[in-house]
């Protein structure tokens, strides 16, 4: 197979697949390789769906779109071992289509999406594991090398979009292995129930969706979250912590989810149902001190294969799309000014992202991985802190209001003291301005 | 691993669909006494999601058969680099049904 195409996209995740459609839109000669019998058979996400990072690529996409449920209510979870405190927000004009965001199920979201890319004029090759890349006496990638016989195959520009493990990238020298340090390891089931009990537990009609995102107690002491979404006739539950502190904990990802399972909170709402799919997929946390070199001499790095996960707001897949985009977007720029796929141009790519919500977001947030887990009061004490407060205040035992409000700030001024309360404030205040 | 833990994630993998490269496992160890002989942690046998690690007599095994391709192995031997780890070959492995 000694062939040669403009462009070669490794991956069909999210961000090959928006930079994939975005250049045989633009009617250029462009390959996707996925090492999964299927687009999707390799790729794992909660999953929720952004609207409008798809939207931007395929405006009438929610037309043939695989979607689950429209998400109408949001739910943050502070968890300790007996109980939760949080916030709830639902809106009927999250009802109201255009919707912003959905639940859905990756296997068959991103069939869909492969489809639309080969529609739009892009050639796909499954089952086809990229082991390396190729490069010219100068060093520039001129192409890729794939695990079939007589497997190399050229062209004038390669976008990695090969996950976060990004063993091409990686082994080619172009980034650093991702670490512990910087990388979540979750874990996540798919659990079936009948649609009627999905829309009675969560209070839902139609295609209404909720989602709950949790922290406290569940990620046992683990800077680390948890999730549950409402698809159509199922639930996807999972947890995510960082590996460095799973390293530490001795404890196995399975019994982290099973624990989270059977929270008394949570344990009502997945009751009965029958678990079809266990996953497990890394997730680069790192954030924007993290990012490695995003361009180079006819090769860029978009979606997890660059580290564009926004932990915070957990916003992934919408990155990947959009940064994959942006990759497309600027190798079509240069093809029309026939210009070649130089690390100096390149550097547009770059230029792009900058002036985004991409690296507004990462840049916002780029001490928070560092404070998270340097100042483990926020993932050890504030949780239970928060829920006893709750506990305290909404017991009614006879003691007075006056006393109960002293009993709450001693328990604070006890576990954090007065110095350590006015110093996470700015610590949190600093990590997320 | 206890084995009430191998238990779960047995049950659990049992629930999903691979296509097996016989023979042909896709992630090794490098050199095993370093296993048993070097690493006191063996996080291995702990982290991986998938319970494809395991202890026996001190000495470290693997079976991938069950590999969710998640990564985790490689990324926390980061003291010995002891894990040579590849993805299997096109079409092999793990088939997410749902992802």
């Amino acid at each position: 197979m000694s062939e040669k195409f403009d462009v070669i996209v490794v991956g069909a995740g999210p961000a090959g697949n928006a930079a994939a459609y975005t250049l045989a839109k633009a009617g250029i000669n462009v390959l996707q390789i996925e090492r999964g019998e299927y687009p999707g058979s390799k790729n794992v996400q909660g999953a929720i769906l952004y609207a409008d990072a798809l939207e931007r690529l395929i405006p009438d996409f929610r037309d043939s779109a695989p979607l689950e449920r429209h998400i109408i209510e949001q739910r943050m979870w502070v968890l300790d071992e007996d109980s939760y405190i949080g916030g709830h927000y639902r809106s009927a004009e999250f009802a109201r289509p255009p919707h912003n965001r959905y639940t859905i199920i990756r296997a068959r979201f991103d069939k869909w999406f492969s489809d639309q890319v080969q529609k739009a004029g892009a050639l796909l090759l499954c089952e086809t594991t990229v082991k390396a890349l190729l490069r010219d006496v100068q060093g520039k990638v001129i192409g890729v090398e794939v695990d079939r016989e007589d497997g190399r195959i050229y062209a004038d520009a390669v976008i990695l979009a090969d996950g976060a493990n990004s063993l091409v990238a990686t082994r080619a020298g172009l980034r650093q292995d991702i670490r512990a340090e910087t990388a979540a390891l979750a874990v996540k089931e798919v659990i079936f129930l009948p649609k009627e009990t999905v829309d009675a537990r969560f209070n839902l009609s139609g295609q209404e969706g909720a989602v709950i995102e949790m922290l406290g107690s569940i990620s046992q002491g683990m800077v680390g979250t948890g999730f549950l979404y409402t698809n159509k006739d199922s639930i996807s539950i999972g947890i995510g912590c960082m590996l460095s502190d799973l390293k530490r904990q001795h404890l196995a990802p399975v019994e982290l989810l099973e624990r989270m399972k059977a929270h008394p909170a949570i344990a009502p709402l997945i009751a009965g149902g029958e678990p079809r799919e266990y996953a497990a997929h890394l997730i680069p946390e790192g954030g924007y001190d993290a990012l490695p070199q995003l361009y180079g001499e006819g090769w860029m790095l978009v979606g997890d294969s660059a580290g564009f996960v926004n932990a915070v707001h957990r916003e992934g897949s919408n990155l990947a799309m959009t940064s994959g985009q942006m990759a497309a977007e600027t190798l079509i720029e240069l093809l029309r000014e026939k210009r070649p796929a130089t690390a100096a141009n390149l550097a547009r790519y770059r230029a792009r992202l900058d002036a985004s919500f991409v690296m507004k977001d990462l840049k916002k947030y780029r001490r928070l991985p560092e404070t998270l887990d340097r100042q483990r009061q926020f993932i050890n004490d504030y949780p239970a802190l928060l829920n006893q407060a709750a506990h305290t205040m909404l017991r009614v035992d006879g003691m007075d209001k006056r006393h109960k409000e002293k009993e709450i700030f001693n328990a604070f001024r006890e576990r954090r003291s007065l110095l350590g309360l006015l110093g996470d404030a700015y610590h949190l205040w600093r990590a997320t301005r | 691993m206890p084995s009430n833990v191998q238990a779960q994630v047995e049950k659990k993998l049992y629930l999903n669909r691979y296509r097996v490269d016989a023979g042909r496992p896709h992630i090794k160890i490098k050199d095993a006494n370093v296993c048993a002989t070097r690493c006191t942690a063996q996080q291995c046998v702990v982290c991986c999601p998938a319970g494809c690690w395991s202890r026996e007599s001190g000495r470290v095994s693997l079976i991938t058969d069950g590999c969710l391709e998640c990564g985790t192995c490689r990324i926390i031997c980061d003291e010995f680099h002891n894990v040579d780890w590849d993805y299997p070959r096109g079409g092999f492995g793990i088939l997410y049904k749902f992802g």
